[in-house]
């Protein structure tokens, strides 16, 4: 870890500010994931402006009927709002798959959503990875690449966005609200993140010191027919190896509308609209869920070790738009085992 | 002076410490942070030294440059094989108690690199945050060999294998082999054939590795703190390299936050830290990082292959049992894997093999249950098989095959009650209600499945020795220079200790850790609770010897004439066994004595004939039931009953704990554990807490421990065989057991994850 000189900073545009005087700073949220980058040295921010004391950490009604969630509430506190559990408990599920306890306290909602990739490459300096060091070529490729991706991969990095969260504010269709040095926008979700084409280390569409200050929610949580399913190596603290966010709205035994996203496969949540559609306005069976999830793994590819993930998400989407589907109908005592907080 | 006590003779029964539920006395200071571990001794002006380690596998060091780092303020020091200086010469000066043979790595020795993350350079500065900054800027040059190999399998397919060589203490090499196992295994009924592997595993104790070397001052005197798991073995490596007396290299470790093998060998960091320490006459720490830990040990790549025959009726036939495993290209780490076969089971016919490959690695080291844990599973898996080929419930066909004497060394066992491990468990997990055929049961989703396998550890004892100190106000307190990596030493030898000389468990303690304490070996193979539990009964029996001398001393001694065999030490008092009215409190002889406090050192050692005469061995069972989603190939261990043989339990509480642990670990093992190796960098890559995975409180459901009833008077004084190794045996087995009944599907290749199952 190198030295560093940090700002507390109290207000946005003066965060913004902050971060645009100093040469090598970057934004310090809870911290979670830039501190383990910082002490492995894979960042070496010179400043870091701090954003601790910036008041972003409510959840509030939007107009719509939607809801905003400040980029700094904390991932617990948006797991367990009442809003959030009342109305969006897909996203309530998918943050409690995350991570444990102690950090969901420590994480917030804007950190999430920049978290890096897990590879193990990326983490360390004595191999090569194009993520990290551009141009210095993808060790994954040809190496252990079980925690890597087999959608929209390219030939200079295979790496995954690892966050659980982000899953779900994919399917949910969320905006991200920004400040920047030349003042706000919004980002619809499904731009935010970006494939790792020949720039892999580009993880997002965030221009230079851009700041998340929210996440809007549109009015349809999905909350009657909804389902986060995860899969990964154990039963808590593990990344997904592919997990599966639904919402769907339901009329009876159709489905009006249809919304997934699936993590642990790509570069980032991996949505399919044209997937989407073919379930839209017809009945729920498995055989229907078996052509969309044939269809969202067409043009997937493996990479050896981790070509497992092929199969294992064709039948992660059988099993995720099952449960949503089917929510109103008996729920499988069993189920804990396989969504286990 | 005597009292007249209106007990029944059965009062030992009352004051029994033995086989009771008693909690570590060290509990309190472990949970509230007053338990001192290496990397938390602040002495005075400590600096600190950051290892740099290699990032490629092969190859030579062709340039360091250390000006740069140098030049930083508060860095103190860069050393490497450039300006370390040579200490001792030849390599049995880097021999530890435990060494295996070959040639043991020298830290900062040579430019060549033997392994990736080896040792190549130590930082030292004022704070450590310092040193690892420094050591994060400082240049190496490296010219890269590109012919190295750390892949087995092509190790395997080019013939490199060779029969393992004697040399590591307690290697026995595969047993001789009987009849003709090939042959029977042509003739006979039933047959099965398979290979079994599972991939390194690296120990990751909670607390890493780390030295703080306190400089006295005082010529070249240092005292010592270091995570291992056994201080003595410490103290000979480094005096024996730096060339320091005993008494200028004290070695404390008083409490290690777990081993499990890891800290058997002195590690690098407290070669680096003495070095440092003495070159620059000053306090040094070193500690690791975690991802350091991947460097130093893991349970060795193993891949066997067994072929087992029965008769119609499901008896053995023939056993062959071969295994090949990694090594280092220094050292030649043997274990003993194939043995456990033929300890297990009778067969006129059998046929054993263990070679090792040598591979660009840092040499394997001892892990739980090292080669038994291996062993097992391949063994237990086998059985399994066959059992359903032969048509015969798997705990059926291992009764049949049962053998009461020890096949491989022709002698009877000192005891053996596994049959009630097979009986108590069963009934405990309700095996008689198993439905034989595989995927029988179905909960929703999930097939549901059952399955066993068993175990047999080394019941041994090593020679140890201890000393005691009985104050004048009954305090007593014995030391010895032993290790508790958490295994609960200090409870039980409190425990032997109130026990053997009848004193309120209060007045007890146990002292260990600490190299100015009568020598203890390491702490490992299950032995310390017969080996230093034996010198503790020992050392505290003297005391007893001294105090009836006492006693008898005394005006009108009530025990006047009595032998030393004839008395007992119960509530604090000496009583005669034939006469318990015959009594003098112990309280009473000290006081009457004048002495300010009566003394003792002892030792014990294994009886050569008895372990000559006995195979002595511990030996469970274990039942388990698994979940599996069929689909998604995710499995839950839901159930788990672990029956246990081990002689006597000094103490069900910490003994539970040891084979709760043990039973973790063997799901652990069979559903989660493996280094990732990259065979393109020769390095593993999962090499954190977060991605090396072990089990959360989330995937540990329902565990049942279950000690039957074992009598052993041949094994050693105490009559225990040690609980360390003995509950992790058989789980992972048992698992692959109940996977394979749940699915049909049968998997020999550890880890059992998602992948393999879909």
């Amino acid at each position: 870890m190198n030295s560093f000189t940090l700002t507390q900073a109290a207000a946005v545009d003066e965060a913004v500010r902050d971060f645009a005087g100093h040469a090598g700073a970057a934004y310090l949220g809870g911290g979670t994931n830039l501190i383990d980058l910082m002490k492995e040295n894979v960042s070496r921010p010179a400043h870091l402006t701090s954003l601790g004391h910036l008041p972003l950490s409510d959840i509030t009604g939007l107009p719509d009927g939607g809801l905003r969630l400040g980029a700094l509430a904390t991932n617990a506190d948006t797991a367990w709002h009442p809003e959030v559990e009342a109305r969006y408990p897909l996203l309530s599920q998918t943050i409690l798959a995350g991570a444990t306890p102690q950090l969901r306290n420590m994480a917030t909602n804007g950190g999430n959503l920049l978290q890096r990739t897990r590879c193990y490459y990326f983490y360390d300096l004595a191999t090569p990875c194009n993520k990290r060091e551009p141009g210095s070529g993808c060790s994954a490729i040809g190496g252990q690449n079980r925690v890597c991706g087999v959608l929209g991969t390219s030939a200079s990095c295979i790496a995954t966005h690892p966050s659980d969260l982000c899953v779900a504010l994919a399917a949910l269709e969320a905006v991200v609200r920004v400040q920047g040095p030349r003042g706000e926008r919004t980002i619809k979700f499904a731009d935010f993140h970006r494939l790792p084409g020949n720039q892999p280390e580009l993880d997002n569409t965030l221009q230079p010191g851009e700041l998340v200050t929210a996440i809007d929610l549109p009015a349809q949580g999905y909350a009657k027919n909804f389902t986060y399913l995860k899969l990964r190596d154990r039963a808590s603290y593990a990344f997904a190896l592919v997990s599966v966010a639904v919402g769907l709205e339901m009329d009876g035994n159709t489905i009006k509308t249809a919304r997934f996203a699936l993590g642990g496969v790509a570069h980032k949540p991996w949505r399919d609209p044209a997937a989407e559609k073919m379930l839209e306005g017809q009945t729920a069976s498995p055989d229907l869920f078996r052509q969309v999830a044939t269809k969202v793994f067409a043009e997937a590819k493996g990479y050896g070790v981790n070509s497992f993930k092929i199969e294992l998400g064709k039948r992660a989407i059988v099993r995720a738009l099952e449960q949503a589907s089917e929510m109103d109908q008996a729920i499988d005592s069993n189920a804990f085992l396989n969504s286990n907080p | 002076m005597s009292q007249t006590i209106a007990t029944p003779p059965t009062v030992r029964l009352d004051s029994d410490v033995i086989g009771k539920p008693i909690s570590r006395p060290e509990g309190p200071a472990k949970v509230s942070g007053a338990a001192k571990y290496a990397a938390e001794y602040n002495v005075p002006n400590l600096w600190y030294g950051y290892i740099v380690d290699s990032p490629i596998v092969k190859g030579k060091i062709t340039k360091i440059d250390a000006s740069a780092v140098l030049a930083l303020p508060g860095v103190q020091q860069v050393f490497s094989h450039e300006n370390v200086p040579s200490f001792a010469w030849f390599d049995r000066s880097y021999k530890d108690d435990v060494a295996p043979g070959g040639s043991p790595f020298r830290p900062l020795h040579e430019p060549e690199i033997l392994f990736s993350q080896q040792p190549v350079a130590l930082v030292v500065a004022e704070t450590f945050e310092l040193a690892r900054y420094a050591a994060s800027i400082l240049r190496i040059e490296y010219a890269v060999d590109e012919d190295f190999n750390t892949d087995l399998d092509k190790a395997r397919a080019a013939g490199k294998g060779f029969d393992a060589p004697k040399g590591k203490t307690g290697f026995l090499p595969p047993p001789k082999p009987k009849g003709d196992a090939e042959k029977a295994f042509q003739a006979a009924a039933h047959k099965i054939e398979g290979e079994y592997v599972h991939h390194a595993q690296h120990h990751n104790p909670m607390e890493m590795f780390a030295t703080t070397v306190e400089w006295l001052g005082d010529g070249k005197k240092l005292k010592i703190y270091d995570k291992t798991q056994g201080a003595p073995n410490v103290q000979q490596y480094i005096s024996k390299i730096f060339g320091l007396g005993k008494d200028e290299a004290r070695v404390i470790s008083k409490y290690t936050g777990g081993g499990f093998g890891s800290g058997l060998r002195p590690q690098h960091q407290v070669f680096l830290a003495v070095m440092a320490s003495l070159e620059l006459e000053h306090s040094v720490r070193v500690s690791l990082t975690r991802q350091q830990m991947f460097s130093l040990g893991h349970r060795p790549h193993t891949i066997q292959d067994v072929k087992l025959s029965s008769d119609d009726q499901g008896c053995l036939q023939s056993i062959e049992h071969n295994a090949f495993a990694e090594t280092s290209q220094y050292e030649n780490e043997t274990e003993t894997v194939v043995n456990w076969s033929g300890i297990l089971y009778k067969s006129d016919n059998s046929k054993f093999a263990y070679e090792l490959a040598k591979i660009d690695v840092d040499t394997p080291a001892d892990m739980r249950a090292p080669g038994a844990a291996t062993g097992s599973f391949a063994i237990e898996s086998a059985i399994d098989e066959l059992s359903y080929k032969a048509g015969v419930d798997p705990l059926e066909f291992r009764l049949l095959n049962y053998t009461y004497t020890d096949p491989t060394e022709d002698k009877p066992f000192s005891s053996k009650r596994l049959i009630d491990c097979y009986h108590e468990g069963a009934k405990r997990f309700g095996w008689d209600q198993r439905n034989p055929e595989p995927r029988s049961t179905r909960e929703g989703n999930l097939l549901v499945g059952w399955g066993m396998g068993s175990g047999c550890w080394d019941a041994s004892m090593q020679k140890a020795a201890a000393k005691a100190s009985l104050s004048a106000d009954g305090q007593l307190t014995v030391s010895s220079a032993t290790n508790d990596q958490g295994a609960g030493t200090y409870v039980i030898m409190t425990q032997v200790a109130a026990q053997t000389l009848g004193l309120p468990i209060e007045q007890v303690k146990f002292n260990l850790g600490d190299t100015d304490f009568p020598v203890a070996p390491i702490q490992g193979g299950s032995w310390t609770a017969a080996s230093v539990g034996s010198a503790v009964q020992a050392v505290c029996q003297e005391i007893g010897k001294k105090l009836l001398k006492l006693a008898q001393r005394m005006e009108n001694s009530p025990l006047e004439g009595i032998d030393f065999e004839d008395v007992q030490f119960a509530d604090g008092h000496i009583r005669a066994n034939e006469d318990i009215t015959r009594t003098v409190a112990i309280a009473e002889v000290l006081a009457a004595s004048g002495e300010a406090k009566v003394e003792a050192e002892s030792s014990a050692q294994p009886n050569p004939i008895n372990t000559m005469k006995y195979s002595m061995h511990s030996h469970n069972a274990a039942f388990v039931e698994v979940k599996v989603d069929e689909d998604l190939g995710t499995i839950h261990v839901t159930r788990v009953v672990n029956a246990v043989a081990a002689g006597r339990i000094l103490n069900p509480k910490t003994a539970r704990s040891q084979v709760l642990g043990g039973t973790v670990w063997g799901i652990s093992m069979a559903l989660m554990e493996e280094a990732y190796l990259d065979n393109n960098l020769g390095r593993y890559m999962n090499h954190n807490y977060s991605e090396y995975h072990i089990p959360v409180n989330a995937d540990i459901h329902k565990i049942d421990v279950i000690f039957v009833e074992e009598e052993d008077d041949l094994v050693n004084p105490l009559g225990v065989k040690g609980v360390g190794e003995i509950g992790m045996l058989g789980v992972a087995a048992a698992i692959a057991n109940a996977v394979y009944h749940a699915t049909g599907k049968r998997v020999r290749d550890l880890p059992l994850t998602i992948d393999k199952l879909l």
